[in-house]
């Protein structure tokens, strides 16, 4: 049994950063509230930042499993690792002056973001059922907490009672699926349920129940439908920064451990899970995009394109395939990116005008040109329009469903890219065509205006010169390959 | 070849993005110097654009020439790979015509000109990089940048339509533009896709599939029937294809000029190549399959058009159905699968794209002088507007087809393509070119020749930058008429080698 201890400094290292910060609030006196915002998120930054670099530099060639499989240190976990270390950044990053205007305890919500992405961390790590779900246990109660803290707000406590319910039920839900698929197989590792799920010769009831209830806890965090009720109302209420936590880091998460647990311990018994799936990604996507439609919010806007967007993803997944799953690494990435500078745009808007529906982006190209610029792109990026990620990463991801006579999906996916155009350009419209009295220009904050040309960069990167990105996905994606077909 | 020859292709894609970027960097106020550059950019882009055509070497064998490929994303096999044949060069050379007018005729822009033109060379570069990609990926990538930064200059710097019972804002033809070309778009899309996997050959290059569709087990004819029909619509709206032809004018009246020139001029030229780069040369069986449908929708195109353009009196949208009406010569030339018909379809692609853009040209200077293009309001304008009424009228006899103009030698092509094939099809077509004779010459006729309104006074006649801008497209298009040679030695080969692929 491999216990070497030294293959996990990475989380070591989040796991201290997390406390350090909590130290550190506690150290810089009360009165000096501004200093402890800067001085507490400043240590988390450099937390996430030693953190991620550690990880590139000692395990660009590590496939180990440690614990005899229940965590695996590989390429596709260091993938994921400095992809949560860097949307932890981005979030802190976009939060500084948020919570200088709106919370009251800034060491424990950067100490939250930090844990929230270590167990991210190790949710795309875990090669076994219990280990994956402590890891998103330790994802959600960050989450829970972060979404309630800001308090007063009714909406914030509405969103935040929903959350932590739907959330408890969905544990229930999944944990009981685990312990069916235990009790049926005997096993809880993903490598050692793959053989005895395909060997079963078509699944029995108690096979299907565990299957079925372990991806709907997924599904769940996903919001994947019909398991995505919570998110519009949760989108809205939570601060804003944390809801582009939930929309990033919460659902690349998901996303990692889904397709690291279809491809190890299902794709012997793809046939029985795969027409399934496709129905539910195609629900996904045309519920997610017909709701959006009629939506002032742009906080609620996002929360149903984001469940359109997992649609997409799980038109990727669904192939199991290398290049599937190859194309759903890229997306993830190029997601990031994109929803990061959406959100970095709608927490300016928040901050500086108070309000956050569609309507408040009114003459937007007038007051903020810079900012209605990058809102434009991430939009078209989430509407799969060229030079932007969104353009390649849908093609990417569509191409390798053809592959596996999935046209039927493929054509839905199409259908509604053109829906989705239709709701982004409205909020287009509001910044450029509609005409405002008030065009007095809105001042910028330093720090949010960096971060929101940083993620517009990445996303213009990720769709003209993808090569390093696919790289690296690609990289990721080989692991899986004794797996699963090409 | 030389260092220039070698990158000329890039550069015509990366010049104007280059163009947008330094705008980005100059200040807002300073609207005179954003001009310059920009017309400057558009003098550099119509000189680099002669050059990709003169160099195109016509008796060469090669189908694709000037040829460059960089390698993108190895794991999708997709390059960035560019190419022209005797098809697209034409149309290289149509951009450079009408990026250079209507970089000039955009000088008039007074509101944030700078915005105006970075999304203008954002345009540019879409147009230019679908003409000159031999990556379907790219082809794909650069179609829809052309089309994206549309919805902001229609919507943005277009005007509304005002009539006693007919209201029409701005953002009503902006959205239904881009939506309804986002949409056929999205069938391009599954067509690629399907194509790219159908060959097998894990590849997005046009040559490489090309040399499968022959294979055994490959490109079957169901697959090629489907897959042809979808590249027929999804690209044929956007060449204003009858039924789906309805974003057309009324995009293009809610435009502003330059980018109604534009638009016109060359973007919807991206259809009529879209179905010879994809549906003719790639799914040689569909087209064979779906011939006899896309020449009677060529035809009603032809006919509905013109007839919509006889009951019109807003002078934009007697110009957008009449272009509804010329593209169907377009696709009666393709469905036509000869020799002459396909030649005459390309010619007449370059054509009407030099003749709509001096249209709007004298349109657009009209309006801007009266703001109203109400034909029952204008009247008499020709001993104001000596010029411009000179502009308007070449173009009008272009239309309609006037020996020694380039439209004539366009359609008479498309006609003699069209009698060998479908003769009762092709006599309708020559119908429908009797109604634009009616309806452009009852147009000159009431608007610059008779009585004039005191109104219209003070008016004055063409800027020298709008004459300049005329002047640009008025010399192709006296060139081609009187002496078309240089163009069909180009297009020929380009033409034969498609048809070679047909097994015609």
């Amino acid at each position: 049994m491999n216990v070497d201890f030294s293959l996990l400094i990475p989380e070591f290292i989040l796991a201290g950063a997390g406390f350090l910060v909590l130290l550190v609030d506690l150290l810089v006196p009360k009165a000096q509230e501004h200093r402890r915002n800067v001085v507490t998120a400043a240590t988390a930054v450099l937390g996430l930042a030693v953190t991620g670099i550690v990880a590139i530099a000692t395990q660009m060639d590590t496939g180990e499993r440690l614990y005899d499989g229940l965590l695996f240190i590989d390429r596709y976990a260091l993938l994921f690792k400095v992809l949560f270390a860097g949307i932890g950044i981005a979030v802190i990053v976009m939060s500084v002056d948020y919570v200088a205007d709106k919370m009251r305890h800034p060491g424990e919500y950067y100490a939250l973001i930090v844990f929230a992405v270590l167990g991210a961390t190790l949710m795309a790590e875990s090669g076994e059922l219990l280990t994956a779900f402590i890891s998103i246990e330790l994802l959600s109660f960050s989450l829970y907490v972060l979404v309630g803290l800001s308090r007063g707000d009714a909406r914030t406590a509405e969103a935040s009672a929903k959350y932590i319910l739907l959330g408890a039920i969905s544990t229930a839900i999944m944990l009981y699926g685990i312990s069916q698929l235990f009790g049926a197989l005997g096993t809880t590792r993903f490598t050692e349920m793959g053989p005895l799920l395909a060997g079963a010769g078509g699944w029995n009831l108690t096979l299907i129940t565990g299957f079925v209830m372990f991806v709907a806890g997924l599904g769940f965090k996903l919001s994947m439908v019909p398991f995505h009720m919570w998110a519009p109302d949760v989108y809205e209420g939570a601060p804003t920064p944390i809801t582009a936590l939930i929309a990033t880091l919460s659902k690349a998460a998901a996303i990692a451990l889904l397709l690291r647990f279809l491809a190890e311990a299902g794709s012997g018994s793809v046939n029985e899970w795969r027409m399934p799936l496709a129905v539910l990604a195609a629900a996904t996507m045309i519920i997610g995009s017909l709701s959006a439609l009629p939506q002032t919010n742009i906080k609620r806007l996002l929360a149903y394109s984001s469940i359109a967007q997992i649609g997409f993803i799980l038109v990727g997944i669904v192939p199991n395939t290398v290049i599937g799953a190859n194309a759903v690494l890229l997306h993830v990435i190029g997601y990031a990116f994109t929803n990061l500078a959406a959100f970095t745009v709608v927490v300016v808007i928040e901050l500086k005008l108070g309000k956050e529906s569609v309507a408040d982006f009114a003459g937007l190209s007038k007051r903020a040109p810079v900012l209605a610029m990058i809102m434009t792109g991430a939009l078209f990026s989430l509407a799969g329009l060229p030079i932007f990620a969104g353009f390649l990463t849908k093609f990417y991801l569509f191409t390798s469903a053809v592959d596996k006579s999935l046209e039927w999906l493929v054509v839905i996916a199409v259908a509604t890219s053109v829906i989705s155009l239709y709701y982004y350009v409205r909020v287009i419209r509001e910044m450029y065509i509609t005409e405002t009295e008030d065009g007095s220009k809105l001042p910028v904050p330093l720090l949010l205006a960096g971060l929101a040309w940083v993620m517009f960069a990445g996303t213009i990167a990720v769709g003209t010169y993808p090569q390093p990105f696919v790289d690296a996905t690609n990289a990721a994606a080989t692991v899986l390959t004794p797996w699963i077909g090409l | 070849m030389s260092y220039f020859e070698r990158h000329v292709l890039e550069t015509l894609i990366y010049l104007p993005m280059l163009a947008a970027l330094i705008l980005v960097f100059i200040p807002r106020p300073q609207k005179s110097l954003i001009r310059w550059i920009s017309i400057a950019s558009g003098l550099a882009l119509l000189i680099m654009s002669l050059y990709a055509f003169i160099a195109f070497d016509y008796d060469g064998g090669a189908r694709f020439q000037l040829q460059r490929s960089y390698p993108w994303l190895d794991q999708l096999g997709i390059a960035f790979a560019l190419g022209i044949d005797g098809i697209a060069a034409p149309m290289v050379l149509l951009t450079g015509i009408v990026s250079l007018a209507g970089t000039i005729v955009a000088a008039n822009i007074q509101r944030d000109n700078k915005d105006y033109y970075i999304l203008l060379f954002l345009l540019i570069a879409g147009v230019y990089g679908t003409f000159v990609s031999m990556d379907l990926f790219f082809f794909f990538f650069f179609y829809e940048l052309a089309i994206v930064p549309m919805y902001l200059l229609i919507g943005v710097w277009g005007s509304s339509s005002k009539f006693k019972d007919f209201d029409r804002p701005k953002e009503y033809g902006a959205l239904k533009l881009v939506m309804m070309i986002v949409a056929a778009s999205l069938l391009i899309w599954v067509v690629i896709i399907g194509i790219y996997v159908e060959s097998g050959t894990g590849s997005f290059n046009i040559e490489t599939i090309m040399a499968t569709i022959d294979q055994p087990g490959r490109f079957s004819e169901t697959f090629q029937s489907v897959m042809f029909l979808m590249t027929m619509v999804g690209f044929g709206l956007l060449a204003g294809m009858w039924p789906f032809h309805t974003w057309s004018p009324d995009g293009h009246v809610a435009a502003p000029t330059s980018v109604s020139m534009l638009h016109a001029g060359v973007l919807m030229k991206l259809g009529g190549f879209g179905i010879i780069r994809i549906g003719v040369m790639l799914l040689p069986d569909g087209l064979r399959e779906w011939a006899l449908l896309l020449f009677i929708i060529g035809t009603i195109n032809v006919i509905y058009g013109a007839v919509s353009a006889l009951a019109q009196h807003d002078l934009k949208y007697v110009i957008g159905y009449s272009s509804v009406s010329h593209m169907g010569y377009v696709f009666m030339g393709i469905a036509s699968m000869t020799a002459v018909g396909l030649t005459g379809a390309t010619l007449q692609m370059f054509a009407h794209g030099i003749m709509t853009a001096l249209f709007f040209t004298i349109v657009g200077g009209i309006y801007e002088r009266t703001h109203t293009r109400d034909t029952l309001v204008l009247n008499g304008l020709a001993s104001k507007m000596k010029w411009g009424t000179a502009f308007f009228v070449i173009a009008g006899l272009a239309s309609l087809g006037l020996p020694g103009l380039a439209g004539f030698v366009a359609e008479l092509l498309v006609f003699i393509g069209a009698f060998q094939t479908q003769p009762i099809l092709g006599a309708l077509g020559v119908l429908g070119a009797a109604i634009t004779a009616v309806y452009i010459l009852r147009l000159v006729g009431r608007t610059f020749y008779g009585e004039r309104d005191k109104k219209w006074d003070n008016l004055t006649d063409l800027t020298p930058r709008e004459f300049i801008a005329a002047t640009v497209l008025l010399v192709p298009l006296f060139y081609v008429g009187l002496y078309p040679q240089p163009l069909l030695r180009v297009i020929r080969p380009g033409v034969d080698a498609v048809l070679a692929g047909l097994g015609a």
